[in-house]
């Protein structure tokens, strides 16, 4: 069937048929096809984008490119001090930010409570010692402030209020869990840290979509420690972002050869993504790759209806061409012609459209989910196998409807008998 | 050489059956011009199609140039329609979007002609039917008896053994008619075969012998006096 000859002529055909045919119908036939490939690349590229918005803010805004924390059976990471100079010393290191974290309860309103029998105003919250400079530079933090300002070294007894620990930002009320209410910039409320209390002065509050920046409380690192007294630098958790360019698995094996991996979790980001969240990358893939199959299936309904009507209003000169002794092969091999045609030509304005509008767009300006900036999710590999299982769906659907006017009796065709 | 053998056809609609062709012989030899006539529903234009391979006979046999056309598959058929016949319809039956020189074009190409030579040859064929100057144009753009010109050119652009032509002036003025007519009187006096069905006197007269059908038989024959 596909000889040179057959698709030689069946381009010769193919090409006439689609030059000459009616713009608007060819315009409005790769738009159809265009907005296919949006559906199939798009709604999945959408669907994994909501989580890997998620993912991505989780390493911006908390883990960074490679954390090192606490073991399970540690209450910190010892020797502390050394490792930070191990990591300080590492050239591919950007900035680095090492925190203090000790559960604590808060508690608002509790100058005005008048009996033991009202309800107190309180939350569970984990209390994190920042270096307020380097925590900026290692996650953005003070990018998150929504209410007040973000602290300063100098900033003793005043603390960040994540937002989910604030009613007015969460106002949930759920057994076990409860937000703080009449809180705002400059409110005191008081801190309980292993029975250590202290009062200090909300001086910000801060939102992201990360739960562990929203739902923490952070103050000076030097603060937290005197209240829990850690006065051998030990810290729980070290962010390193790292220079652009640099592998966060390099710098991971770097600092395990540095014995760091004895005393504490070495993790890139990947590595620090709880299971659930690759398994909802995974979910979140197959659902869309499920949607996108209606859509593949709406594309070729489209062109095996397209290349049908074409066909069966063309079944005069069809039967004219196998008249005059064109291959029933070449006629087919044109039709297939120009379904490819239409899903290339929709498959590219769709990649321009793609790559050059809809993706720099959405980074942009992110999707705003819930849960996650979401962006849109496609690698240049999943587009291109996409764009070839459109070719070939379209392919498919073209030849069917061809093959079923070209095998119809000759003369039947040029007579226009049934 | 073509020569016809009790050929038949029968076209099935539902439980009616309707004979159309009822045992024809027929013999044509090489470079004769055959008119053929008869009222409308004699069977003409069948008998034309069975004879030039575009239909399936029910029964009977042909034979072109002693080669028994019955033993060809589908595909060969179609390549000896392609290399060895020549087709000029009522209708013109061109391509609408291909411009003359392509619809000359595309039966040479399709015997693995080289494009520079199936151009040219289809120009010179064009130029012989005296549209030399309309290579570029749409049949839309051509009158219907340049229609049929470019029509001819297409069927003889690649020199066949037999051209078959059916009613080809039937659509046409009668200028454009006598053109047609002489093209054909030009192609048999350099020795083409011609098979013609027609239903006007005038032209079968071109003929150098005309048979008639009526209900599907051959009921006469004459030999046209020059």
């Amino acid at each position: 069937m596909f000889s040179l000859l057959n698709i030689r002529i069946g381009f010769f055909l193919a090409k006439r048929q689609i030059r000459r045919s009616n713009t608007w119908t060819t315009v409005l036939i790769i738009f159809v096809m265009f907005f296919t490939f949006i559906n199939l690349v798009v709604v999945s590229g959408i669907l994994v984008g909501l989580i890997q918005g998620a993912i991505d803010a989780v390493r911006t805004h908390y883990t960074s490119d490679v954390i090192i924390s606490t073991l399970n059976n540690k209450t910190y990471i010892e020797n502390s001090p050394e490792i930070m100079n191990i990591v300080d010393s590492l050239p591919q290191i950007e900035s680095v930010s090492a925190r203090y974290l000790e559960g604590g309860t808060l508690e608002a309103n509790y100058k005005t409570r008048i009996s033991d029998k009202e309800k107190p105003n309180t939350a569970a919250a984990s209390i994190t010692g920042i270096n307020p400079l380097a925590e900026d530079k290692v996650t953005n933090l003070s990018k998150f402030i929504v209410e007040g300002g973000y602290l300063t070294s100098q900033d003793y007894d005043q603390v960040l209020l994540g937002a989910y620990l604030v009613e007015k930002y969460l106002p949930i009320e759920s057994p076990g869990f409860s937000t703080l209410r009449n809180i705002a910039p400059g409110v005191k409320i008081r801190i309980n840290v292993h029975g250590v209390e202290r009062e200090v002065t909300v001086k910000g509050i801060i939102k992201a979509k990360v739960d562990e920046v929203s739902m923490r409380v952070f103050m000076v690192d030097s603060q937290l420690r005197s209240i829990i007294g850690r006065n051998d630098y030990n810290v729980d958790e070290i962010s390193i972002k790292l220079k652009p360019g640099v592998d966060p698995s390099i710098i991971r094996d770097i600092l395990k050869q540095n014995g760091i991996e004895r005393v504490a979790k070495v993790q890139t980001y990947t590595d620090a993504q709880p299971k659930f969240i690759k398994d909802m990358v995974d979910t979140f893939a197959l659902l869309g790759n499920m949607l996108s199959s209606i859509g593949l299936v709406v594309a070729s309904i489209t062109i095996f209806i397209v290349i049908f009507i074409n066909a069966i209003t063309r079944r005069k000169f069809i039967g004219i061409l196998k008249g005059i002794g064109i291959s029933e092969s070449a006629i087919e091999i044109s039709y297939i012609l120009q379904s490819f045609f239409y899903a290339f030509c929709g498959s590219i304005v769709g990649i321009i459209a793609l790559y050059a509008v809809l993706q720099p767009f959405i980074a942009t300006h992110p999707i705003d989910f819930p849960f996650s900036d979401g962006i849109l999710v496609a690698p240049i590999g999943g587009t291109l196998f996409r764009v070839g299982l459109l070719m070939i769906t379209t392919i498919i659907a073209g030849f069917i409807p061809a093959r079923l006017i070209v095998r119809k009796n000759t003369l039947d065709s040029i007579l226009g008998r049934n | 050489m073509i020569e016809i053998r009790n050929l038949k056809k029968t076209f099935k609609d539902g439980e009616n059956t309707t004979e159309v062709l009822k045992g024809i012989d027929f013999v044509a030899e090489s470079g004769e011009f055959v008119a053929i006539m008869g009222r409308s529903g004699a069977g003409k234009s069948t008998f034309l199609y069975q004879m030039s391979l575009l239909d399936e006979p029910t029964e009977g046999e042909i034979f072109i140039d002693k080669r028994n056309m019955g033993s060809l598959t589908i595909n060969e058929k179609t390549y000896f329609r392609l290399s060895e016949l020549g087709y000029v319809f009522q209708d013109y039956a061109l391509l609408p979007e291909m411009d003359a020189l392509e619809n000359v074009a595309l039966p040479l190409l399709m015997q693995d002609m080289s494009e520079k030579k199936a151009y040219e040859e289809a120009t010179e064929a064009l130029i012989k039917v005296g549209l030399g100057k309309r290579l570029r144009n749409l049949p839309g753009q051509l009158s219907g008896g340049e229609q049929q010109r470019v029509s001819i050119a297409r069927a003889i652009a690649h020199e066949p053994r037999i051209l078959f032509a059916d009613e080809p002036t039937a659509n046409l003025d009668n200028e454009s008619s006598r053109i047609i007519m002489d093209i054909f009187k030009e192609l048999h006096e350099a020795g083409q075969t011609i098979i013609m069905v027609t239903h006007e006197t005038e032209y079968s007269k071109f003929a150098g012998r005309i048979i008639h059908l009526d209900d599907g038989r051959v009921v006469k024959e004459l030999l046209v006096e020059k």
